[in-house]
């Protein structure tokens, strides 16, 4: 028990203490993940939509692979993307390995399906409700796409959250491709990972309550975000 | 007024999101090496004492991507550190045999140790013979946890059991406990199972999570630990930053560096010792 009391104490002396590492840490972590999620909804948002809303040869086998590939392993992803980016590798002469590139690139390709996948249901529910009114204005399926995810948005904020969640709390691949090096690509997984190996276990549990604090309010702020934007609009 | 919010947001977050890159071209205008290491000398605290004095001396940044030592030497083979710093001699000499370095420096040492449950079961406390020590651990079925990671650590592991005539691994999963982890883990698994385990002394003594652990055997000439540093070839990768990364073996080399690393000091005491002190 003396663990968990002394993990809350560091904790707290942490935050209180605005420790410049901890700043810098989390901010790193912030960057990579809010990066990656950027990336990631850029892509996932009109993929979803659109695997949602066509009718194509093989639609449900990449279905399958959306929602299957929200459990990518991310050690293998981050293996992957290690492979790709080293020296050795095809992309190795861009010098991305052991960068905040390299983390970003790992976390969106973690991320993206999870976005994806949850972004083509919510369009097909929605698409039910809208399906009289689109065809009514003779709506391509562009337009169609355009407009759900507009009117969707709403909805579509729990997907990307999810991906953020993912991005943030994600710890293999981007110890993998990142080298987990101080002060360049040590973010708060990597450090409660590093913590723990030295055996500060009451440390690692501390940062690991000041991430989930930081998630928390995250996620808090994109809520109230998108329910103060929500009753205005309503 | 909700379509502000929803312009503001992502510009926020665009904001958030460009800051990485800025940083990182600031980071690049600055010169800095990659050193491929192990986790004993970043773990135990060393790098963090030395390299803020090299950085102020020649403004060259290090960045320590710290793995086990087979690990990073096969970094070091993809090209994508500029220095090895590692502890396996035989490993060592061979990347350079191979081409993949240009020159291996002993740069220092310090010593595994044996450490186990304080009530010591197999009654290894005090002996001076590593391998008889390991062979007493084997004959009484008392838990050993093994890094099992090709580590120089592992290596050194392997040797001990070699030269105790003993091969463990047939009783993996029964009191041979192979972890595949790192030093620290380990030791924490060591730790919650009342196992041995072989551990480079310096990582033992910054250790936060001994527990029921004891320091049991040292000593033996066969746990002496070298380490060496090495230039990773830049006939063979043209990208390596040479002129930085050989700047910083010299300084590790020369009388600075090396008084550096002798005063370097866990919980009051030594923790590695130069051999090049000129």
């Amino acid at each position: 028990m003396t663990d968990f009391v002394n993990a809350f104490r560091t904790a707290f002396e942490l935050i209180v203490g605005l420790d410049p590492e901890l700043v810098r840490i989390v901010t790193l972590s912030l960057q990579i993940s809010l990066a990656a999620v950027l990336a990631a909804t850029v892509i996932a948002l009109p993929l979803g939509a659109a695997v949602a809303l066509l009718r194509f040869p093989g639609r449900r086998a990449v279905v399958i692979l959306l929602n299957a590939a929200m459990g990518l392993p991310p050690v293998v992803v981050g293996l992957v993307v290690y492979l790709l980016l080293s020296r050795a590798g095809p992309l190795g002469s861009f010098g991305l390995l052991f960068t905040p590139t390299a983390m970003i690139v790992a976390q969106c390709i973690l991320v993206m399906p999870i976005i994806a996948a949850l972004t083509r249901q919510t369009i097909t529910d929605l698409h039910e409700e809208y399906d009289e009114y689109l065809r009514s204005v003779g709506a391509g399926p562009l337009r169609s796409i355009g407009t759900l995810i507009r009117d969707g948005r709403f909805r579509l904020l729990t997907a990307v959250l999810a991906g953020f969640g993912r991005a943030i709390a994600e710890v293999g691949a981007v110890l993998i491709v990142g080298g987990n090096i101080q002060n360049v690509t040590r973010v708060m997984t990597t450090t409660i990972a590093l913590e723990t190996s030295k055996g500060n276990l009451a440390l690692a549990l501390g940062l690991g309550l000041i991430l989930i604090i930081v998630a928390t309010t995250i996620n808090g702020l994109a809520m109230a975000v998108g329910e103060a934007a929500e009753s205005r609009h309503g | 007024m909700n379509r502000t919010l929803f312009v503001a947001a992502p510009i926020l977050v665009l904001g958030l999101t460009l800051l990485p890159g800025l940083s990182g071209v600031r980071a690049d205008e600055g010169a800095y090496i990659t050193v491929a290491s192990t986790t004993s000398t970043e773990n135990s605290g060393l790098f963090g004492y030395l390299l803020p004095a090299f950085t102020e001396k020649t403004g060259i940044e290090v960045r320590v991507v710290a793995v086990g030592t087979g690990q990073a030497i096969r970094i070091a083979m993809n090209g994508d550190a500029d220095v090895l710093f590692v502890h396996h001699r035989e490993s060592e000499e061979r990347f350079v045999d191979e081409g993949y370095g240009v020159k291996r420096y002993p740069v220092m040492h310090n010593d595994f140790v044996i450490v186990g449950p304080a009530t010591d079961p197999a009654g290894i406390r005090g002996m001076e013979d590593a391998a008889a020590a390991l062979a007493a651990i084997a004959n009484a079925d008392q838990p050993f946890a093994s890094r099992a990671d090709d580590s120089g650590t592992h290596k050194k592991e392997i040797s001990l059991w070699a030269a105790a005539d003993i091969d463990p691994t047939g009783a993996s999963g029964s009191w041979y406990r192979e972890t595949g982890s790192g030093m620290g883990a380990t030791l924490n698994t060591a730790s919650a199972m009342g196992a041995y385990a072989l551990t480079d002394r310096g990582t033992w003594i910054k250790f936060g999570n001994k527990g029921d652990l004891q320091l049991l055997v040292e000593g033996d000439p066969r746990l002496f630990n070298p380490y060496g540093v090495i230039l990773v070839s830049p006939d063979r990768f043209p990208h390596v930053k040479a002129r930085e990364g050989q700047a910083f073996i010299d300084w590790l080399m020369s009388e600075q560096g090396q008084q550096r690393i002798a005063a370097y000091r866990i919980d009051g005491q030594p923790a590695f010792f130069p051999d090049a002190v000129p």
